[in-house]
């Protein structure tokens, strides 16, 4: 314990604030970049796997495929699997690229069902009226049906992004500078571990804290959904 | 020439057919009505004009043109001849009244923004909601919400305009606000095709009804003939119980 109350001083130092303070920003970076960009390729993800017909069976298949394989793989396979893909293709590919991908892999799995359950939560009559007018199935999503899921979609797309920016702490296992990959190497420069992972741990919390806080913001402006939910009406005889 | 005309149309919800060859037409400004028990198929003939559900045989005929609803060209062909109120409104809950009666005419049809802006403040002065242009659809009373829905149909200008049992979903002292207002229409000389359980409104303004019962029409005529003196005993049975209250 005296070890510890001894070593603060040196640990917060300038050189160390701003190792632990870049780390923290590379983590924040990779959390939002990975995640937006999945967030952006899951809408792709979903628009595709609506689409009807016949000769689209199999890109439909292959949506449901890869939404079902990557939420069953866990996230450290993923990371590695594209480290060295990557590497075989790009051998100087950054490292940061490299988590990014992984983050992005695993976000489209896991938002595109959030985003499916959002739109599947619009009544399929606000579809019906638009299809009466000839809104095409792109301007039905984008006009009417997005703007209602929003309510839905934004919360728990959210508290995933949140819960996420702690997984990411395993793309230490393939050396990028985030803050946990800061912290095992600080505590081999001999500080002690309950110091530096307790900083560490607070600065996970800085980190996510704000971004649920945003999330309740978002879902307090955005309200509840607009106007009466109906069930899913399949049809009216 | 019939300016809709409706032969052998047939429609399934899986295995079961809904609709048993429905052939029926009507011809410019001409008002039909299409009546009968739940569930007998009323609202699925509209639904297959405006290729909601897959018609699955027969022909559909509008102003002389043939219509393949196998094709997707041909059913935005027939969508763009007609338009549809529903039962349930089915506004645009993210939109305000006039992004409502605005959005097709200008995003599919492409005319003339000036226009389309004059065109819409007139309907729903026609419709009497001349002062909820800016309001969104959860501020409204069923009523006010289903005469937008009218006047929604009527900003893309139709040829034929099918009314889905319009007023049912309604509080009953709503209702005539909605009925004044397809009146003024049925005035105007609009062709339209009405399900309706009004039997009133339907003898006041329909120019020949039909009667129908598990996916077949089964009487037609005018709505003094059917109402007064139906021929077959499923109508009379039916009409002798709803007109009797």
């Amino acid at each position: 314990m005296e070890r510890i109350f001894e070593q603060i001083p040196r640990f917060f130092s300038g050189p160390n604030l701003t190792l632990l303070l870049e780390s923290a920003g590379l983590t924040l970076a990779m959390t939002m970049a990975g995640c937006l960009i999945g967030f952006g390729l899951a809408f792709v993800l979903v628009y595709v796997r609506q689409t009807p017909g016949k000769w689209a069976m199999p890109l439909r298949w292959i949506c449901i495929l890869y939404v079902e394989v990557f939420r069953r793989i866990p996230f450290i396979v993923v990371v590695y699997l594209v480290l060295f893909f990557i590497q075989a293709v790009t051998p100087d590919a950054s490292l940061f690229t490299i988590a990014v991908i992984a983050i992005c892999l695993y976000a489209v799995a896991y938002t595109a069902d959030i985003i499916r359950g959002g739109l599947e939560s619009v009544p399929q009559t606000q579809v019906e009226a638009a299809q009466a007018m000839n809104l095409s199935r792109l301007q039905t999503n984008l006009r009417i049906v997005l703007p209602q899921a929003w309510p839905v979609i934004v919360p728990p797309a959210i508290a995933f992004a949140v819960s996420f920016i702690k997984d990411t702490a395993l793309v230490s296992q393939v050396g990028v500078f985030e803050l946990t990959f800061r912290g095992k190497e600080l505590n081999n420069q001999g500080y002690s571990g309950i110091l530096v992972f307790g900083t560490i741990a607070f600065c996970y919390f800085l980190l996510s804290f704000p971004l649920s806080m945003l999330g309740q913001y978002l879902e307090k402006r955005l309200g509840t959904p607009r106007g009466q939910r109906r069930t899913r009406k399949l049809w009216s005889p | 020439m019939a300016h809709l005309a409706v032969s052998d149309v047939r429609a399934s919800y899986g295995a079961l057919e809904v609709l048993k060859g429905i052939s029926f037409s009507i011809e410019k400004g001409e008002i039909a009505a299409l009546v009968g028990p739940s569930g007998s198929g009323k609202s699925t003939v509209l639904r297959a004009l405006m290729g909601l559900t897959p018609i699955t045989g027969g022909e559909v005929d509008i102003a002389g043109e043939t219509m393949n609803y196998s094709s997707a060209r041909e059913v935005r062909a027939a969508r763009d001849r007609m338009a549809i109120v529903f039962q349930q409104y089915n506004l645009f809950q993210n939109m305000t009244v006039m992004q409502n009666l605005t959005l097709a005419p200008l995003k599919i049809k492409n005319w003339d923004k000036a226009e389309v802006a004059s065109e819409a403040r007139r309907l729903l002065s026609l419709v009497g909601l001349a002062d909820k242009a800016d309001a969104f659809s959860d501020q409204l009373s069923g009523g006010q919400q289903q005469r937008v829905a009218l006047a929604r149909a009527l900003a893309l200008k139709p040829q034929i305009l099918l009314l889905d049992e319009v007023t049912s979903a309604l509080d009953p002292e709503l209702v005539n606000e909605v009925l004044d207002a397809i009146r003024k229409l049925a005035d105007e000389g609009m062709t339209m095709v009405i399900v309706s359980h009004e039997m009133a409104f339907v003898r006041e303004v329909a120019d020949k009804v039909a009667f129908m019962d598990a996916g077949q029409i089964v009487e037609t005529g005018t709505p003094a003939e059917l109402f007064d003196a139906p021929k077959t005993d499923r109508a009379r049975d039916f009409f002798s119980k709803i007109l009797r209250h």
